[in-house]
């Protein structure tokens, strides 16, 4: 479903991505892990085409996005939703106008379909009700919650989550990670989801990677992960201060 | 023979001052620091300046300075030259973007017509207030230029065509690069650092379209109308001072604003005023397309809007008089 091959990247004269190779296969979850600032969320911006690889390619369903015109990719990323880390929901709509953009930008359901969809999102979600309000008055949680539903708005065949958990309270983060995992279940996505929460990882993920200065230096299943002998991966899923990584 | 010459001893030495010593620790910036005892060369040709004299310290260029500095003089040039070239390549990629995006101009008409509420019609209360008092001071600037030397029944003449070809248009425009411009570039440039533009993108609508293309038409519907407004009320202005300051009758002021009126005039006060709305609101959004960092970010972006549509407002005002305008 999702192949990258060699993809290099380099920001300000660093290397942030080394030949990194990935595989994702039909309905499964992988999740990439790694340390603040390693290249995570470059990761997943290049899977949606918004940075361009100093060299190797991404292909998302059979196509390379490297050759495809801004049409096609356009086209192409509709197949997608993504959850930002901020939400990025759009401070000048209703949470239901927000949810509801993609699909009256981009088809022609009436008026009437479109708030049917917004209205079930916001319900899979817990926010029912929530729609006419703006982004603004919503929590932390609720404005993951309601950039999740925008996110699954037009049915997607794969979702892209970038750091699903940071900055909610243990409690929201866990209603997130279920959240994610019923969706997975009823909506049969492909997803990538990158974060540095270790529980959010072994809750939502079928496979791990952990990208550390550049390369995937662990590619394996969460059993697999938490057998794993790497030192560098057992300090970070123990989050340990003593190990190779240096704390700060 | 020739004895040779008895080397100095070491204390009689003068400490020099390297000040444009480079430290390649620190990026190759020119530091101050003290590297050796010798004695002091004098560089005419130097483009270094000459250092103060010190009781203590001597202070005289280092060998290489006045190559260092010449190198990182041209670095500097290259640097901006190589900045303007992508930004003048960005702003036409955006323009390309742009009137492709334009024959979906109807299925945009809401968010259009939107923009035009918030560029035109909010602007108003500020152009009423700038435009009273510009048709005001130049009635009054024009009479103390007149006495003694042109009859006061011109001077509804010489306001009216500066306020109708020059003020109303020039003004207006740089109150709405302050304005609107700023407001622009804020807007899309918090947009840009939430991600929000990128969740356009990921939605499969093009920001150029959604964002760009709105602001751009109503920029360029809704000067004129502005500009209109300003005339109007520029002339009005000036109607004042020259009754309740110059002692002018209205008829004899609006018979002189009359007596060399040509709307061709109007008509290019107009189409100067499309123009600048189009370059205010395109610089407003490029700025914001292209912000960086956080809010520092967004405040470098919202200053450049501002700073750069005046100039270019100003530029293209000239380049277009001397297109219409035939001396």
């Amino acid at each position: 479903m999702i192949a990258i091959r060699g993809l290099s990247k380099s920001l300000d004269r660093r290397v942030v991505l080394n030949r990194v190779d990935l595989d994702v296969a039909k309905g499964e979850t992988l999740v990439v892990i790694g340390r603040s600032g390693c290249g995570k969320s470059v990761l997943l911006k290049h899977v949606l085409g918004l940075m361009k690889p100093d060299s190797g390619t991404v292909t998302i369903f059979g196509k390379q996005l490297d050759q495809l015109d801004r049409t096609h990719l356009y086209e192409l990323r509709m197949r997608c939703g993504v959850l930002f880390q901020g939400g990025a929901l759009f401070d000048s709509l209703t949470v239901a106008e927000n949810v509801g953009l993609g699909l009256s930008e981009n088809t022609s359901k009436s008026k009437a379909e479109i708030a049917d969809i917004v209205a079930e999102r916001l319900e899979w979600v817990g926010l029912a009700g929530v729609g006419p309000r703006a982004p603004s008055d919503l929590s932390g949680g609720m404005r993951k919650r309601a950039a999740l539903a925008r996110a699954i708005a037009m049915d997607p065949e794969i979702v892209l989550y970038d750091e699903p958990t940071t900055g909610l309270d243990p409690i929201t983060a866990e209603g997130i990670n279920d959240l994610i995992v019923r969706l997975r279940e009823r909506l049969k996505v492909t997803a990538i989801a990158v974060t540095h929460d270790m529980n959010s990882a072994f809750k939502i993920g079928d496979r791990i990677a952990m990208l550390h200065d550049g390369h995937i230096i662990f590619d394996g299943s969460v059993d697999q992960v938490r057998n794993s002998s790497d030192p560098i991966v057992q300090q970070f899923i123990a989050g340990a201060t003593t190990g190779p990584l240096e704390p700060l | 023979m020739a004895r040779p010459p008895r080397p100095r001893p070491r204390e009689a030495r003068t400490p020099v001052i390297h000040r444009f010593a480079v430290n390649a620790a620190e990026g190759g910036r020119a530091t101050p620091a003290i590297l050796c005892h010798c004695a002091p060369i004098h560089r005419p040709w130097s483009l270094v300046p000459r250092p103060h004299a010190h009781p203590a310290f001597v202070i005289a260029p280092f060998a290489a300075p006045a190559d260092t500095s010449l190198v990182e003089l041209i670095r500097d040039i290259g640097r901006r030259i190589l900045r303007l070239t992508v930004y003048v390549g960005g702003l036409t990629v955006m323009i390309g973007r742009l009137l492709a995006s334009l024959p979906q101009i109807l299925g945009s008409a809401r968010l259009v017509v939107y923009q035009m509420l918030t560029m035109g019609v909010r602007s108003l209360p500020l152009i009423i207030l700038t435009s009273v008092f510009t048709g005001a001071v130049s009635a009054w600037q024009a009479a103390y230029q007149f006495q003694n030397f042109v009859p006061m029944r011109y001077l509804g003449t010489a306001v009216g065509k500066a306020v109708v070809i020059e003020l109303a248009p020039v003004l207006t425009a740089l109150v709405v690069a302050g304005r609107v411009g700023a407001s622009i570039a804020a807007e899309l440039g918090t947009m840009r650092v939430t991600e929000q533009i990128d969740a356009l993108e990921v939605m499969g609508v093009d920001p150029v379209r959604y964002l760009v293309m709105p602001r751009v038409t109503s920029g360029a519907l809704m000067m004129p109308v502005l500009v209109l407004f300003s005339d109007f009320v520029a002339i009005m202005g000036a109607l004042i001072v020259a009754v309740l300051m110059v002692h002018l009758s209205a008829a004899t002021f609006l018979n002189g604003v009359k007596l060399f009126f040509h709307m061709s005039d109007m008509y290019a006060g107009l189409f100067k005023a499309s123009i600048f709305g189009i370059i205010i609101s395109l610089i407003g959004c490029y700025q914001g397309f292209q912000t960086r960092g956080g809010a520092e970010g967004v405040g470098r972006s919202t200053t450049g809007a501002v700073v750069i549509a005046s100039v270019l407002i100003l530029i293209s005002d000239y380049l277009i008089a001397t297109m219409l305008f035939r001396v």
